[in-house]
C-alpha cells in the first residue's frame, strides 16, 4: 500500500513537473472537430500543426484534441487546454465558437483563436480562408473540360460557407459558359464516403461529367476515376486517389497561418485578429492542374494569378437566382454579405432551405 | 485443455458484490498499464492521469457532474424499459425531441423572462421526449411493431428535424446564416449550483433526484412490483391483471421523459441555444450505463459517474501525455469488459476445467 | 449503359454490405444471442481487410483477413457473454466503442493511401448483354457471396437438421440443453459466423464501396443492418427484400435531388406531380425517407401477431447457465 501511495505521489509530482516544465516555453493546442485520420478537414488543421513543429522544434510545444463534439464537450475541452498552461488555443470548427468564448472570458491571459466564426474578444481572434477564390478557379476549368455542359456537386450542409462556393464555382463556370447546368446534391453529412460515392454516382447518371464536392472525402473523386470522368479534390491534395481524373484540388493549407501567429506569440506581440486568407496567402492552395490540355491549364494559372493579386471573384455584374441585380458593374461583394451568404447566384437550379 | 464452468451461487454473493468493482478496478489498471506501455508511456503516470487526475481539481468535479447527469438520467428512464421487457434504444432521439420541445419558448417567444419560463421549458421538454417515445410504445401494442427498429430509426429522423429546425424555421436572424437558434436569455439559462468553481448545474440534481424517484418507484410501489412482473412473465403479468399494453406505453414515456429532461437541461444549461449537434451520443452511452449499473437507479448513478471519469480521463490522457482519442476508446472498451465481466463473481462461482478431471467427470456419469 | 441500369447497379453496392452484415447477425440471433456489436466488428473488417489487400495487393486477401479478424473479434464478445454471462446489450455497445477504437488506433498508417479494388467480374457475352448484363453477369463479387449467404442461410436455417438445432436453442435454450444439445457451443459457433459476415461486410466498404480507410468509414450501417434483422422478422428473405429496399431509398432521394424536372415533361401526371412535390421538400426530409419508411413498412407486416411470434426467437437475449 506504500509503495502504491508512493508510485501514486511520484506520478503527480511527474504531472506538476511537466505542467511547470510547460510553462516556460510556449505552448501551442489544437481542438479539431473530427479525427485526424479524416484525411480530410481536421486532418489538414493537423498537417498545419505538424508545420508548426517543423518550423519551431524544441522552442515550441504542441497537443491537441481530436474528435471533441460541437455540443457540451467543446467548453470543457477548451478549458483543459486552458488549465493545462496552453498558450495559445486554436479551436478549429465553427461549432465552437460560443463555447471558445465562454472559455476566452474565463482565462484572459490565454490566446484563442477561432476557424470560420464571426464573434471576437479581448483575447480571441478569428480566422477563415477565402476557399471560394480557388473555387472560381475551379469553375471555369469546369466549363472548359465539360462536354455536356453539366457539373455535378455534392455538399454537406447548406451553411454560408458551402453557398459561397456553390456561388463561386457557377461564376467561373458561366464566365466561360454563360449556359453551363450545376446539378446539386445535398447529402446531410460532412463526412460519409459511402453516401458521397452515391451521390456522386448519381450525378454522373443524370448526366453530369465533372464533380466538385464540398465534403470531406475521398470517395467522389475515385468514383470519378473508375467512371472515367472528372473531378476536384477536396481539403487535400488527392491526386493519389484519382490520378486520372482530379483536375486539381482546392486544398486548406493552414501551416504558414499557424507558424505566423506561433511567431507572434513568441514575439509577444500576438493581437486578435480578423483575418480572412485566401491564394495570395498560401492558405487556399491549388494543387498542380492536371488532365488538362496546356490551354486550359494556362487559363487556370492566369486566373489564380490574377486572384492573389488581388482581384475578387464576386465582382459584378452579378444577378441573383431571381434576376434582381446583387452587384452592380464593377462593384464587389462586401465580406459581410458573403460571410452570411444564403442566397444563390442567376444560373441555379436548386432552392436553399430557408 | 482448460475450460471454464460457471455455477449459479444459491444466492447472489454480498462478498462478491462489494469486491468485484474492486477486481475490475484491478485488472483494468493492469492491463492499462501494460497497453500504455507499448505505446510507450509511464504507464504509472498514464493511470494517474486517467483515474486521479480528475478527480483532484475542483473544476474537474464539476466536469464530472456535467458529464455523468445526462448519462444517470437516461439511463434510470431505460432501466425502467429494460426490467419490464421494453428495448427502447432510441434515447438519443427522445433526447434530441426534448431538447427541441423544451427550447420552444426560449426561441420563439424570447420576450418571455418571467419565473415559470424554467419550469415550463423542463415540462415541454419532457412532454417532448415522452411524446416521441409514445410513437414506438404505441406501434408496439397497437401493431405490434418491434421497437428495437422503430426506436433507433427514429433516432436518425429526430436527428435530421433538428438539423431542419436550426438550419431552416428557427435559425438566429442575425447569426449570419449558421445553423444555430438564439442565444438562450439568461432566465432561460438552468442555473449553475456553484458558479464560483465550475459548470455543474441543477442538471446533476435532476439526475440524482430522478434516479431516488425511480428506486422507490420500483422497489416500494404496486407500479414497480409490476413492472418486474410484467418483465419476467408478462403471462404472469396478465393473471394478475395487469395490462401489458399500459406497460409498454408507462415504460417508454417515462423513459422518454427523463431523456427529454436530459436533452433540455443540456441545451440549456451548458450549449444555451440550439444547434446541429448538442449530444454525444448520450442516449447510447446511457444505454451501457444503465445495464453497468445492473438496472438499478442507484448503481446506475455510480455506473454514470465511472463512464463519465472514463471520458474525462480519455481527455486529460490526451491533452496531458499525448495518448490518441482512439487509443482512449479502447482503453475505455477494456474497462467496460472487465466491470460486467467481474459482475459475474456476483451470481457465479468460476470453476477452472482442465481436461483431465472433464475426463475423470465424463467416466463418473457414464458408470 | 441506360439510366435505369446505373441506378440499380449503384442501389446494389449499396445494399450489400447491410445485407451481408444483417445476414451474419440473423444467424446470431436466430441462435438466441443478441450483438449489438456489429458496427464495431464491421469497421475492425474495413481496417483489416484495407490493410490486407494493401499490403499482399490481392483484394482477395483483403476479404479473407477481414473475415477472420471479424470472427476473431467476435470471439471477445463470445467469451464474455457465454462464457462469463456477461449482459449481451452492455457488451455489444462495448463492443462498438472497441471496435471503433481499435480500427483507428490500426488504421492510422493507412490514412490517405488509395486502396486495391476488388474488381467486378466481367463474363465475355453474357456481361455485356443489354439490359441485364452489367446488373446481373457484371457486378462484384462480394455481390454474388451477398446473394449466395441469403441463399444458403436460408437453406441451412430452414432445411437441414443443423439449422433446425440452432433454431432450437434461440428458441428455448433450457429444453434444448436438456435434450443434450451443446447450447454454449453452437451459440459461439453462430456468433463467430455473425462476427465474419460483419468483416466481410465492413471490407466490402474498404475494397468495393469506396476502396480507401478513413475512420468511423462504416458511418452507422452496422446499427441498419441490426435493425433489418428485426425489420425481416428474422427471415433470410426479408432481410434481403429490407436491405434492398433501404439501399434504394437512399440512391433514389440522391436521384431525386439531381433530377432536372424540365427534362421529365413526358412523365405521366402523377409522377411528375410526386417528384415535383418531392423535390420541394427539404432535404432532410428526403434524407430521412428510408428510415421512415423501414418502420412504416414494418408496421403493415407486423400486424400478424401469431406470424410474428413464431419467427421470433424465443430466447433472445437472454443469458444461458447449464445448470449440472
Amino acid at each position: 500500500m506504500k509503495k502504491l501511495l508512493f508510485a501514486l505521489t511520484a506520478a503527480a509530482a511527474m504531472v506538476m513537473a511537466v505542467n511547470a516544465q510547460a510553462a516556460d516555453k510556449l505552448k501551442a493546442c489544437f481542438v479539431y472537430v473530427g479525427p485526424i485520420g479524416d484525411f480530410g478537414y481536421s486532418y489538414q488543421h493537423e498537417q498545419g500543426r505538424q508545420d508548426v513543429i517543423k518550423h519551431f522544434g524544441d522552442k515550441v510545444e504542441t497537443t491537441y484534441l481530436e474528435n471533441v463534439s460541437e455540443g457540451p464537450d467543446a467548453e470543457r475541452a477548451f478549458e483543459r487546454l486552458a488549465r493545462q498552461n496552453c498558450n495559445l488555443i486554436f479551436g478549429t470548427s465553427f461549432g465552437f465558437m460560443d463555447s471558445e468564448l465562454k472559455v476566452a472570458k474565463k482565462f484572459p491571459k490565454v490566446m484563442f483563436e477561432h476557424a470560420t466564426g464571426f464573434k471576437t474578444a479581448a483575447n480571441m481572434g478569428i480566422y477563415n480562408a477565402r476557399f471560394y477564390e480557388g473555387r472560381y478557379v475551379m469553375g471555369q476549368i469546369a466549363a472548359k473540360m465539360s462536354k455536356t455542359g453539366v457539373a455535378g456537386y455534392i455538399v454537406s450542409f447548406p451553411i454560408p460557407e458551402v453557398v459561397m462556393g456553390i456561388n463561386s464555382f457557377m461564376l467561373g463556370a458561366q464566365s466561360i459558359n454563360p449556359d453551363f447546368k450545376l446539378k446539386i446534391v445535398w447529402v446531410n453529412s460532412w463526412f460519409d464516403p459511402g453516401k458521397e460515392a452515391d451521390a456522386a454516382k448519381a450525378l454522373f447518371d443524370q448526366g453530369a461529367d465533372i464533380i466538385t464536392q464540398h465534403t470531406d472525402s475521398t470517395a467522389p473523386l475515385q468514383v470519378a476515376e473508375e467512371r472515367g470522368k472528372l473531378g476536384f479534390g477536396q481539403s487535400s491534395d488527392m491526386i493519389k486517389f484519382a490520378p486520372k481524373a482530379q483536375l486539381t484540388s482546392n486544398t486548406d493549407n493552414w501551416g504558414p497561418y499557424y507558424i505566423k501567429r506561433v511567431q507572434a506569440a513568441l514575439d509577444g506581440t500576438w493581437k486578435p485578429d480578423n483575418v480572412w486568407l485566401g491564394i495570395k496567402d498560401d492558405v487556399v492552395k491549388l494543387a498542380p492542374f492536371t488532365n488538362m490540355p496546356d490551354d486550359v491549364k494556362a487559363m487556370a494559372e492566369a486566373t489564380e494569378k490574377k486572384i492573389a493579386g488581388g482581384w475578387n471573384p464576386f465582382t459584378g455584374p452579378v444577378y441573383r437566382q431571381d434576376g434582381t441585380e446583387w452587384l452592380k458593374d464593377g462593384e464587389v461583394s462586401d465580406d459581410k454579405t458573403l460571410l452570411g451568404m444564403n442566397f444563390y447566384v442567376k444560373g441555379i437550379d436548386d432552392k436553399l432551405p430557408k | 485443455m482448460m475450460r471454464i464452468e460457471l455455477i449459479k451461487r444459491p444466492q447472489h454473493s454480498a462478498l462478491f458484490s462489494a469486491l468485484s468493482p474492486i477486481i475490475a478496478l484491478v485488472l483494468t489498471l493492469v492491463f492499462g498499464a501494460i497497453l500504455f506501455a507499448l505505446l510507450g508511456r509511464n504507464p504509472v503516470t498514464a493511470m494517474y492521469i486517467y483515474f486521479v487526475s480528475p478527480l483532484t481539481q475542483v473544476w474537474q468535479i464539476h466536469e464530472l457532474a456535467v458529464k455523468a447527469a445526462p448519462l444517470i438520467l437516461i439511463a434510470v428512464g431505460l432501466a425502467v424499459c429494460y426490467r419490464s421487457n421494453n428495448w427502447n434504444i432510441g434515447a438519443e432521439g427522445q433526447l434530441t425531441m426534448g431538447a427541441i420541445a423544451g427550447s420552444i419558448l426560449p426561441v420563439l417567444v424570447p420576450e418571455y423572462q418571467g419565473v415559470f419560463l424554467l419550469p415550463l421549458m423542463l415540462i415541454m421538454g419532457m412532454a417532448g421526449g415522452a411524446l416521441y417515445a409514445a410513437i414506438p410504445a404505441l406501434l408496439k401494442v397497437r401493431f405490434n411493431t418491434n421497437e428495437i427498429l422503430s426506436s433507433l430509426m427514429l433516432v436518425y429522423v429526430a436527428q435530421l428535424f433538428l438539423d431542419w429546425v436550426v438550419r431552416g424555421p428557427w435559425r438566429d436572424p442575425q447569426g449570419y446564416n449558421f445553423p444555430q437558434t438564439i442565444q438562450f436569455s439568461d432566465a432561460a439559462i438552468l442555473p449553475e449550483l456553484f458558479p464560483a468553481s465550475g459548470r455543474a448545474s441543477w442538471a446533476f440534481v435532476f439526475a440524482i433526484v430522478a434516479a431516488l424517484i425511480v428506486w422507490f418507484l420500483m422497489a416500494k410501489t404496486l407500479k414497480g412490483f409490476e413492472v418486474k412482473v410484467i418483465g419476467q412473465s408478462p403471462r404472469a403479468g396478465r393473471f394478475a391483471g395487469f395490462s401489458t399494453g399500459r406497460m409498454v406505453l408507462f415504460a417508454f414515456m417515462v423513459s422518454g421523459a427523463l431523456a427529454g429532461l436530459a436533452g433540455i437541461s443540456e441545451v440549456s444549461a451548458t450549449i444555451n441555444q440550439l444547434q446541429p449537434v448538442i449530444s454525444p451520443g448520450y442516449g447510447f452511452t446511457a444505454i451501457i450505463v444503465a445495464f453497468l449499473g445492473r438496472l438499478n437507479p442507484i448503481g446506475i448513478i455510480a455506473a454514470g459517474l465511472v463512464l463519465a471519469l472514463s471520458y474525462l480521463g480519455g481527455e486529460a490522457a490526451q491533452a496531458a501525455i499525448g495518448i490518441s482519442d482512439k487509443t482512449a476508446r479502447v482503453f475505455q472498451g477494456m474497462l467496460l469488459f472487465f466491470v460486467l465481466a467481474s459482475d459475474t463473481l456476483i451470481y457465479y462461482r468460476i470453476r477452472l476445467i482442465t481436461s483431465r478431471r472433464a475426463a475423470g467427470e465424463a467416466a463418473l456419469e457414464h458408470s | 449503359m441506360n439510366i435505369l441500369e446505373a441506378v440499380l447497379i449503384t442501389i446494389v453496392t449499396a445494399s450489400t454490405p447491410l445485407l451481408i452484415a444483417a445476414m451474419g447477425e440473423l444467424v446470431v440471433e436466430r441462435s438466441g444471442v443478441l450483438n449489438l456489436g456489429v458496427e464495431g466488428m464491421m469497421v475492425m473488417g474495413s481496417v483489416s481487410g484495407f490493410a490486407a489487400a494493401y499490403m499482399t495487393g490481392s483484394p482477395w486477401l483483403g476479404a479473407l483477413a477481414a473475415i477472420i479478424v471479424g470472427a476473431v473479434f467476435s470471439l471477445l464478445f463470445a467469451f464474455l457473454t457465454l462464457t462469463l454471462v456477461t449482459n449481451q446489450v452492455a457488451t455489444g455497445l462495448a463492443l462498438t466503442l472497441l471496435g471503433l477504437g481499435l480500427s483507428g488506433m490500426l488504421g492510422e498508417p493507412f490514412v490517405g493511401h488509395p486502396g486495391v479494388r476488388m474488381d467486378n467480374i466481367h463474363i465475355p457475352g453474357l456481361s455485356d448483354l443489354p439490359l441485364v448484363g452489367g446488373l446481373l453477369f457484371g457486378e462484384d463479387p462480394l455481390f454474388y457471396i451477398s446473394i449466395l449467404l441469403v441463399i444458403a442461410v436460408s437453406w441451412f436455417l430452414f432445411k437441414t437438421r443443423a439449422g433446425l438445432t440452432l433454431r432450437s436453442v434461440g428458441d428455448n435454450h433450457g429444453s434444448a440443453h436438456a435434450l443434450g444439445i451443446p447450447v454454449i457451443g453452437i451459440r459461439y459457433l453462430a456468433v463467430m459466423f455473425g462476427g465474419a459476415c460483419a468483416g466481410l461486410a465492413g471490407a466490402q466498404l474498404s475494397l468495393v464501396y469506396t476502396p480507401q480507410w478513413v475512420e468511423n468509414m462504416t458511418a452507422g450501417r452496422g446499427w441498419i443492418a441490426l435493425a433489418l434483422v428485426v425489420f425481416a422478422s428474422w427471415r433470410p428473405w426479408r432481410v434481403f427484400a429490407g436491405a434492398y429496399l433501404f439501399g434504394a431509398l437512399t440512391i433514389a432521394q440522391l436521384h431525386v435531388q439531381a433530377i432536372d424536372l424540365n427534362s421529365l415533361g413526358f412523365l405521366p401526371g402523377p409522377f411528375y406531380w410526386l417528384l415535383a412535390a418531392l423535390k420541394s421538400v427539404p432535404t432532410q426530409f428526403l434524407s430521412s425517407l428510408p428510415y421512415l419508411a423501414t418502420i412504416v413498412v414494418l408496421v403493415l407486416i407486423s400486424r400478424n401477431r401469431r406470424l410474428t411470434m413464431v419467427n421470433t426467437p424465443a430466447s433472445l437475449g437472454r443469458a444461458f447457465v447449464p445448470d449440472r
